[in-house]
């Protein structure tokens, strides 16, 4: 930072028409560096964005051109029954997984912090999965939680309990699909035992001289300081629970049997509809029905959402870096 | 015996029994982890009937399962695509990447900040949401029913590698930077002499990220390809692995295992790049 400031004083004290061609000179640079990616962003963000908000009012299937329909497709999403589906199981998992994944990733990454022995290895333990691809990591828990089975119902065995269909059973299905998300969540749990392991020692042993004992040094000094890291793993859950999408179509698609997520979209949502999410709707909408308009009006919705979620870790990010400064 | 030994006593037996509470959830937690892996494999090595059971051990090892699954379905075929796919599209990143998060990070000009954010709303934006006009787009260029529309955005823009790359830029001190510049290093050379060198690590964590979110992809694939069999990519293929082929649960959990891999054997040689990666996505603002 300092740096920079003196670098910009020696500029100053240069003669003008040499600052201002050096001026110009920067200004070339930066536009040569920034040029691939603004035309990026033009191409593939700023475009689709308009675009997508333009066909939202209109009628059209790829093949004829786009006839203009006014607020027809938002109306539609009132009596869309499969539209207020969608909605209920994206919300479900909103509020669910962000609850679920920041309470699991920061009970995870508390016990790693406090090994004194293991600590790399439980950690790379606790990570792997999150490695997996989405369809390899939902097949794996379809394997643990298979009827009868199962390994996961040999263990209720042993309690005398019964399993039910899990992702078969539309009571089941949803909470299976959340454990699978829980399973690849190794990577908030890297971010907040770095967190963790961030927080000075010394508040520590000041807690301790004030008599404080484990769990309330872990409620009083380490829960305020990794604070804004909570904050990210809530906002980037919400993000991710907004558009949970490969999880739910393989689970569905598995779980029917007929594993056919390519040609058919009956599989879809399965069973009964109760892992279909917004995305999967918007994306059979537009890509299986080619009601574009529609599709194109529901990720509109889903746009003004995330836009909201991300704003808000915007505004977050800002002011904790405004307070670094300070 | 003195009263302060007394005192102590209880609490070193505390601080014994804190440590064995703390390392057996550690250890359950490592296991609860892996389980679900260990199962898998054991699955994948049983026989056809036996894949079926409830058995959890298998009663003879068929490492020929491995095998077998490149006869049931085009796997290599499966395997160049995602190679292709994931590849290309890293290369690309890191040609346009760079240059970006380097402006971003270590020099001053206006309007910097509103483009930062625009990169941060660009990583956090569902891609179903611009995926309407893109496919249209893409449909008429005849480019649909390939990989191409998923590989050359990379070459322009990726909003996750430029936002990552800048915050391990951010890091390198701005004196080195500085001092290229009085040596007569224009901004290119300082980029390529002090930045790209210094950087490494970060560029090798970012390139990694990216081998596996395209790799790992299945949205993007089923988008663009999903009628076009010999275009899949493994992800792709996977998901509709055990219904398409009738396989059993043996072979289908063999395939599995085996497009995991990747991501293991790379996380064996990169473990620090991944974890400085990761907690610099997240702490870093």
């Amino acid at each position: 930072m300092t740096a920079t400031l003196e670098r910009v004083d020696v500029a100053r004290t240069a003669p003008a028409k040499g600052r201002s061609r050096a001026r110009a000179r920067h200004r070339l640079t930066v536009l040569a560096l920034m040029a691939p990616a603004t035309l990026g962003f033009a191409l593939f963000f700023g475009y689709p964005l308009v675009a997508t908000i333009g066909f939202s009012f209109t009628k059209y299937d790829l093949i004829n051109a786009p006839e203009w329909v006014g607020w027809e497709n938002y109306a539609y999403m009132f009596s869309d029954k499969l539209f207020r589906t969608a909605v209920y199981n994206t919300l479900w998992f909103v509020v669910v997984l962000t609850a679920a994944r920041v309470v699991f990733a920061l009970g995870v990454a508390s016990v790693i912090a406090r090994l004194k022995s293991g600590v790399g290895l439980v950690r790379t333990l606790c990570y792997l999965p999150s490695l997996a691809p989405p369809v390899a990591a939902t097949l794996v828990f379809f394997l643990v939680m298979r009827p009868n089975e199962g390994p996961l119902d040999a263990f209720l065995g042993w309690f005398g309990v019964d399993g039910p269909l899990w992702f078969a059973d539309p009571v089941w299905a949803k909470p299976g699909i959340a454990a699978v998300v829980l399973w690849v969540s190794g990577d908030l749990m890297i971010i907040i035992l770095a967190a963790i392991l961030d927080v000075p020692q010394e508040q520590y042993e000041a807690a301790e001289l004030d008599g404080a004992g484990p769990v309330r040094r872990w409620w009083h000094v380490t829960l305020p300081t990794i604070s804004p890291v909570l904050v990210f793993g809530v906002v980037n859950s919400i993000i991710l629970a907004l558009q949970l999408f490969t999880q739910a179509v393989v689970a569905g698609s598995a779980a029917s049997g007929s594993a056919d997520v390519t040609g058919s979209t009956k599989v879809l949502g399965f069973p009964e509809n109760s892992t279909l999410t917004f995305p999967m709707w918007l994306y059979t909408q537009g890509f299986r029905y080619f009601d574009m308009g529609y599709a194109a009006a529901m990720a509109t919705v889903l746009f003004v959402i995330s836009f909201a979620a991300t704003a808000l870790l915007v505004q977050r990010m800002r002011r904790a870096s405004h307070q670094e400064e300070r | 015996m003195t009263a302060a030994a007394a005192v102590v006593r209880p609490v070193r037996w505390r601080k014994g029994l804190d440590w064995v509470a703390v390392h057996s959830l550690g250890l359950a937690l490592g296991l609860m982890f892996t389980l679900p892996v260990v199962f898998v494999f054991l699955t994948a090595v049983m026989s056809d009937d036996q894949a079926f059971t409830k058995d959890l051990w298998p009663r003879e090892w068929h490492w020929g399962n491995f095998v077998e699954v490149f006869d049931q379905a085009p796997l290599l075929k499966y395997l160049g695509n995602s190679l292709l796919y994931s590849s290309l599209a890293t290369a690309g990143m890191l040609v346009s990447s760079i240059p970006a998060a380097y402006a971003l990070a270590k020099l001053r000009w206006r309007g910097r900040d509103v483009v930062f954010l625009l990169v941060v709303g660009a990583m956090m934006l569902p891609p179903q949401v611009v995926a309407v006009p893109l496919y249209d787009t893409w449909s008429s260029l005849g480019l649909t029913g390939t990989l191409w529309p998923l590989i050359a955005p990379y070459f322009l823009f990726d909003a996750f590698s430029i936002f990552l790359l800048r915050q391990f830029i951010l890091t390198i001190p701005q004196s080195y930077v500085d001092a290229a510049r009085v040596d007569g290093c224009g901004e290119f050379q300082a980029l390529l002499r002090i930045v790209v060198p210094m950087a490494r690590p970060g560029i090798a964590a970012t390139a990694l990220f990216c081998f596996l979110y395209t790799w790992n992809d299945y949205f993007g694939p089923l988008l663009y390809t999903s009628e076009k069999p010999d275009q899949w990519t493994l992800s792709l293929a996977l998901s509709t692995f055990k219904g398409m082929h009738h396989v059993q649960w043996n072979l289908a959990m063999a395939v599995t295992l085996l497009i995991m891999l990747p991501a293991i054997v790379l996380f064996a040689f990169a473990q620090r790049s991944f974890v400085r990666g990761i907690t610099f996505t997240g702490v870093k603002g």
